[in-house]
């Protein structure tokens, strides 16, 4: 099976992997990899969205993601304006839905939205006429994530099909997870996932993936090992007795990943505990495409953007 | 759909011969030409003449690609089309700084491609100076752009179609006019 890519993009908004079909996905990961040279040029930056305004909405502390769509939004000549939750009228007790109506009655074409509550963006996007990007919502998606997990993998082995995708760590708080789950199965891959069990949540296997309670069961044979954070700051309390006894059984050490394939590769979403989940050897070792996963980000973010702002696609479903 | 052919494939390698002989002849020094096929039908047209003037002359001109998707003045408000162009390739194996650019592209229609190419080109380096070689020239210039090496000029209306088929990309080669019938 060869997904053949789709001509367009479907919906005016990208507000997780679950809506994208196997065809859109594939426009998306060939458009970023074009997107990509665009940063080896002496001028890296294109016309392509010239007089598009972007406002980068931001609830919940971000460095990359919102360094990355930034990036990705002058590289493509529109305007960005940014939002940082604690400098704005949020902190004097105005919603969601008016901070977002309020601005979009400043004609933004796309508004980039990160929230602490799952379904924050699918919300926006059925009131918004702009375009809404979901930059992340609680434990929900994170689709620009998984789209920059997959070109980085696409780009390293060909393919997504048939490969075997081991992800480790806190399952229960990772909307990184969910939303790789969901596009890595759909693109024909195999998910494994592992974690302590108080941060597996129920159903999890129903999403299309094998759940593992020992790491080293999920990483055997596989070609790819994705590691995830340890929220500390979304936890009320740790779900596990001590970070050095989570390190103990679920960190990825150069001993564990030998237990891969040989030239298995090494994700992490960032940022990284380093000797929490993943140890310093292994981060900077020969098989870690960290950087790249971040130099990736970028070019995806720029696809996403540009692939949206050529329709004015269907309305979000309720 | 009816179609008339303007061009064969005798006829196609006869009118990039010509250019080919006339590009040698007006630039003077073969070893800062560089070809810059406009994607699609542009590249293999490129390789083409770049084939034709190594033979006459010796030197191989270095052969690009050049994408303009991301330079077309046809998105915004203005769009005409409900979709963005798929992104291509864009390959220039050496620097395009001071040589003389030949960009080849296979119709020459309202010249908003070439305005495009241009300006993608600029991004790259500063060329000596940009020519360009288009195997037809249809007319009906939108902008005031004008080709230096022309194949076949075909007289035509809006409402028809010039189709460019070349043996790399499409199997067959030669140039038809195709008209909608009842139009």
């Amino acid at each position: 099976m060869s997904v053949q890519a789709a001509a367009r993009l479907r919906g005016k908004d990208l507000v997780g992997i679950d809506p994208l079909s196997a065809g859109e996905i594939q426009l998306l990961l060939d458009t970023a990899e074009q997107m990509r040279d665009i940063a080896a040029r002496p001028i890296k930056k294109v016309p392509a969205l010239r007089g598009k305004t972007v406002v980068n909405l931001f609830f919940e502390a971000s460095t990359r993601t919102r360094f990355s769509f930034e990036v990705a939004e002058k590289r493509l000549s529109a305007d960005s304006l940014n939002f940082a939750a604690a400098a704005s009228s949020v902190s004097k007790g105005e919603t969601l839905i008016d901070t977002a109506l309020n601005l979009e009655a400043m004609q933004p074409d796309f508004i980039v939205l990160r929230h602490q509550y799952a379904g924050a963006p699918h919300q926006l996007a059925r009131i918004l006429k702009s375009s809404v990007i979901n930059a992340g919502d609680g434990a929900h998606e994170h689709p620009t994530q998984a789209l920059l997990d997959a070109l980085t993998i696409r780009l390293k082995r060909g393919s997504l099909e048939g490969l075997v995708v081991a992800i480790v760590g806190d399952l229960q708080h990772s909307r990184v997870v969910r939303s790789n789950i969901l596009l890595l199965s759909r693109m024909g891959a195999k998910v494994r996932v592992a974690g302590p069990p108080s941060l597996i949540p129920p159903g999890m296997g129903e999403m299309g993936c094998e759940v593992y309670g020992r790491m080293e069961d999920a990483i055997a044979g596989a070609d790819v090992v994705m590691m995830l954070r340890i929220q500390l700051e979304r936890q009320g309390r740790m779900n596990f007795p001590t970070v050095r006894e989570y390190y103990d059984f679920f960190a990825l050490t150069p001993e564990r990943l030998k237990l891969a394939r040989k030239d298995c590769l090494v994700m992490h979403p960032g940022p990284m505990n380093r000797g929490v989940e993943i140890d310093s050897r292994v981060a900077d070792g020969p098989q870690s495409v960290i950087l790249e996963q971040v130099t990736n980000g970028v070019a995806v973010r720029m696809a996403v953007l540009y692939l949206l702002a050529g329709g004015h696609g269907e309305p979000t479903a309720d | 759909m009816h179609r008339v052919q303007v061009l064969d494939a005798r006829g196609i390698s006869r009118a990039l011969e010509r250019m080919a002989a006339e590009l040698v002849e007006q630039v003077g020094d073969e070893k800062l030409l560089y070809f810059v096929g406009v994607q699609t039908r542009g590249v293999p047209l490129a390789r083409r003449l770049a084939n034709l003037v190594a033979d006459a002359t010796g030197h191989e001109p270095p052969v690009g690609a050049l994408d303009i998707s991301l330079y077309r003045d046809d998105v915004g408000p203005w769009r005409a089309a409900h979709q963005q162009p798929i992104l291509r390739d864009t390959e220039l194996p050496v620097a395009i700084d001071k040589k003389v650019i030949c960009l080849v592209d296979d119709v020459l229609y309202t010249g908003r491609t070439v305005r495009a190419a241009l300006d993608t080109l600029m991004d790259y380096g500063r060329p000596q100076a940009i020519r360009l070689a288009v195997l037809i020239d249809r007319g009906h210039r939108e902008l005031p752009v004008a080709a230096d090496y022309v194949g076949r000029v075909v007289p035509t209306s809006r409402a028809e179609d010039v189709q460019v088929h070349l043996k790399e990309s499409d199997g067959e080669e030669g140039v038809w006019i195709a008209k909608e019938v009842g139009k």
